[in-house]
């Protein structure tokens, strides 16, 4: 992962008060917030390079011959955090699904059209590399049913006959811990059985196990749709410390949570693609009518 | 758990309580607790009915007899409500019904048991002798329970998972796991005498000279820990497969996603998530599978030679003793009770506790080793 000089400005939810402040490299501030929001939208984050990772072309998937995303073109990338929005079964999942090939595990899926990683073809790659390039944390928390050391280990520990020993693994976790801003609450348990914690903290953990293999693009599919208000800040915190690191598509529901933490929105409906665009160009000035309506509620 | 049940059953909504005042003109209705009402109404049923079956009365009512000088179309829930709780009734009765024969197995078999266990009985093996003072204990059937129990599950277990990971993670081609179904049902349906005696045909062959006695003629006794054990394992590997198979299907699809979203193959999602996350299944199984083993017959008296002591075969430490015979406190039960030879009830009743205790802490010590509440996925 690269340090950067100027670190986004990261706002930290500390579960016990007394907590130490985190590495100053994630941290800057480590202000309370009451469950409020307190930056509306996202305009106010400072601009970082950003550099395309993936890009899909006119990208179609359809299960049994029912169409389910139709032609979508979409450029990821990094530094700019890319929100999909649009009601339920306009195809949000499928797309995202598409992009670590996780399509394919449904035997009735077919594709068309072009996934590029880094310019690319997905299909050039072996399978097992691009998920470990494309990290996914998917709408329910779903730890496996391991410590939470374990947990983490998963992805790092190759198959083979030398395993690394706990002591090898152990800087590799906890820095993806602390990535996921998780290590100062379970630091002292890593022993524990990850199933026990919240499902904020599972949540956390599901994205900790996704950066330990040091992805390229994270996809987050409503990751706090199951979450409570306060777990949702702290994930969206999150999204907000790791875009200068990582390629980030944040599916969600939540108009406000996309304005929060996206640079870039796109509409979709009945899998096709209907608008593209910033934050501001998406919610403040919508080309498309359909746009206009869903994102001022008139349809859900 | 009876009784929340019960409470339940007596609060029927209002609507339907008025109703039932104003329309059956038939049944004493109208009283304040219904659930009283519906007692009266089926005891009231069965009394009347007499002439046509028990149930004439209640069908006589029901909505669907238009001929009914009351009918009225909103009655539909009161008839039902009213079968409802009979149904509930009985269901709640054949629950008591259950643990009262369970508490009559275990308080007679402690009576019983407590009143003939000897300690002594218990650490010395049997001896021939048809004076129940002078036959001994019964410390080799002890042993040779726990080691038939022990030998069945180790044999049946990694293959009752594997199957049972195949089944529900591979199963294709489609018809091959339609018949490897069918198999696993036709061995849990098979009666164990059958499986033993199919098991004495096989094991007496040549072929499998090896696990057991073989005379100097060549002649293979086919009787042995390790005939035996295998045909335990073939009753409880219907159990471990069932169970482990329920808990795979118990682990959400998403699951498996994360795991091959992180780059993993299908092998390393089974060993490493799935696997351990049917653990609790997987323990289930085995405890049933071992719970059967134990308290087989059939096998142990046509494949373990049944004879009164340990007789290894052979001087190899472990191995002599699986090769050799032995009985096991079922075999012992049987021939100890007044329907075998050795006439020995008291030593019989005395070994049947034991082989209680036995199968009660195994489910306990599985229970307590594997289902220490594991919090599931929320869904
Ligand atoms: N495994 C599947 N098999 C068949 N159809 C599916 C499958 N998954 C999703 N679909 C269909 O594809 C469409 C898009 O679904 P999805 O991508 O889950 O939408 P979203 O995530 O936006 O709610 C829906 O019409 C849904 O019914
Ligand atoms: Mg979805």
């Amino acid at each position: 992962m690269e340090k950067l000089n100027t670190p986004p400005p990261v706002r930290r939810i500390s579960p016990d008060k007394k907590s130490k402040p985190a590495k100053p490299s994630s941290t800057t501030a480590a202000s309370k917030r009451n469950g409020k929001v307190s930056v509306k939208t996202g305009r106010s984050r400072p601009k970082v390079e950003s550099i395309e990772r993936m890009r899909t072309v006119d990208l179609g998937i359809a299960y049994g011959g029912k169409s389910a995303v139709n032609g979508v073109s979409l450029q990821i990338k990094k530094g700019e955090v890319l929100a999909l929005i649009g009601p339920s079964g306009c195809g949000k999942t499928t797309y995202l699904r598409s992009l670590n090939l996780l399509v394919e595990q449904t035997p009735t899926a077919t594709r068309t059209g072009k996934i590029m990683l880094d310019g690319e073809d997905v299909d050039k790659l072996e399978l097992t590399e691009l998920r470990r390039k494309v990290g996914m944390v998917f709408q329910q928390p779903n730890p496996f049913p391991m410590s939470i050391f374990d947990n983490i280990a998963y992805g790092i520990r190759e198959r083979g006959s030398r395993k690394p020993t706990r002591r090898v693994l152990k800087p590799f976790v906890e820095e993806a811990l602390d990535r996921a801003n998780l290590l100062e609450e379970v630091k002292d348990n890593l022993s524990h059985p990850a199933l026990r914690l919240s499902g904020g903290q599972q949540q956390r953990l599901c994205i900790a196990r996704s950066l330990a293999v040091e992805p390229e693009v994270l996809l987050l599919d409503e990751p706090c749709s199951a979450l409570d208000p306060r777990s949702t800040a702290a994930i969206e915190d999150l999204v907000l410390k790791l875009r200068s690191e990582i390629a980030i598509v944040i599916v969600t529901h939540n108009m406000q949570q996309a304005q929060r933490v996206a640079d870039r929105v796109a509409f979709m409906y009945l899998g096709d693609l209907v608008e593209e665009g910033t934050v501001t160009q998406v919610f403040d000035k919508p080309q498309q009518k359909r746009t206009r309506d869903y994102v001022s509620g008139d349809f859900g | 758990m009876a009784t929340p049940t019960e409470k339940k059953t007596r609060k029927p909504p209002s609507k339907a309580r008025k109703r039932s005042q104003q329309t059956s003109s038939k049944t004493k209705r109208g009283k304040t607790r219904p659930g009283k009402a519906a007692v009266a109404a089926s005891s009231n049923g069965i009394a009347v009915g007499g002439h046509n079956g028990p149930f004439e009365d209640l069908l006589d009512r029901a909505p669907w007899r238009e001929n009914s000088d009351d009918f009225d179309p909103h009655a539909e829930r009161e008839a039902w409500s009213l079968m409802d709780r009979m149904g509930l009734r009985l269901a709640w009765a054949a629950g008591i019904f259950l643990c009262v024969v369970a508490a009559a197995i275990v308080l007679y078999l402690l009576v019983r048991g407590l009143q003939f266990v000897k300690i002594s009985e218990l650490t010395s093996s049997p001896l021939p002798s048809l004076d129940q003072s002078q036959s001994g204990g019964y410390l080799d059937p002890i042993l040779g329970t726990l080691i038939l129990t022990v030998l069945g599950i180790v044999i049946a277990l990694p293959i009752g998972v594997a199957i049972a990971v195949w089944l529900s993670e591979y199963g294709r081609p489609k018809p091959l796991a339609r018949a490897v179904e069918s198999a696993v049902e036709i061995v849990a349906g098979t009666p164990s005498i059958v499986l033993a005696i199919f098991g004495l045909i096989i094991f007496q062959g040549s072929f499998f000279s090896f696990l057991s006695f073989s005379a100097d003629g060549g002649a293979v006794f086919g009787r042995s820990f390790f005939c035996a054990g295998a045909m335990m394992a073939l009753i409880a590997l219907p159990l471990v497969v069932g169970s482990t198979r329920e808990a795979l299907q118990a682990i959400p699809a998403h699951v498996r996603e994360a795991s091959y979203a992180l780059g993993k193959d299908r092998a390393s999602t089974i060993r490493r998530v799935l696997l351990p996350g049917a653990r609790a299944g997987i323990g289930t199984g085995a405890s049933l599978g071992m719970g059967r083993i134990a308290g087989d017959t059939a096998i142990v008296v046509l494949l373990l030679g049944a004879t009164l002591e340990l007789q290894p075969v052979g001087n190899a430490p472990v191995f002599s003793l699986l090769k050799g015979t032995g009985s096991t406190l079922t075999s012992y039960v049987y021939n100890n009770s007044p329907a075998g030879e050795g006439n020995a009830p008291e030593k019989a009743y005395a070994a049947a506790f034991v082989l209680l205790l036995i199968v009660i802490f195994l489910n306990f010590a599985i229970a307590a080793l594997v289902r220490r509440k594991e919090p599931e996925w929320r869904s």
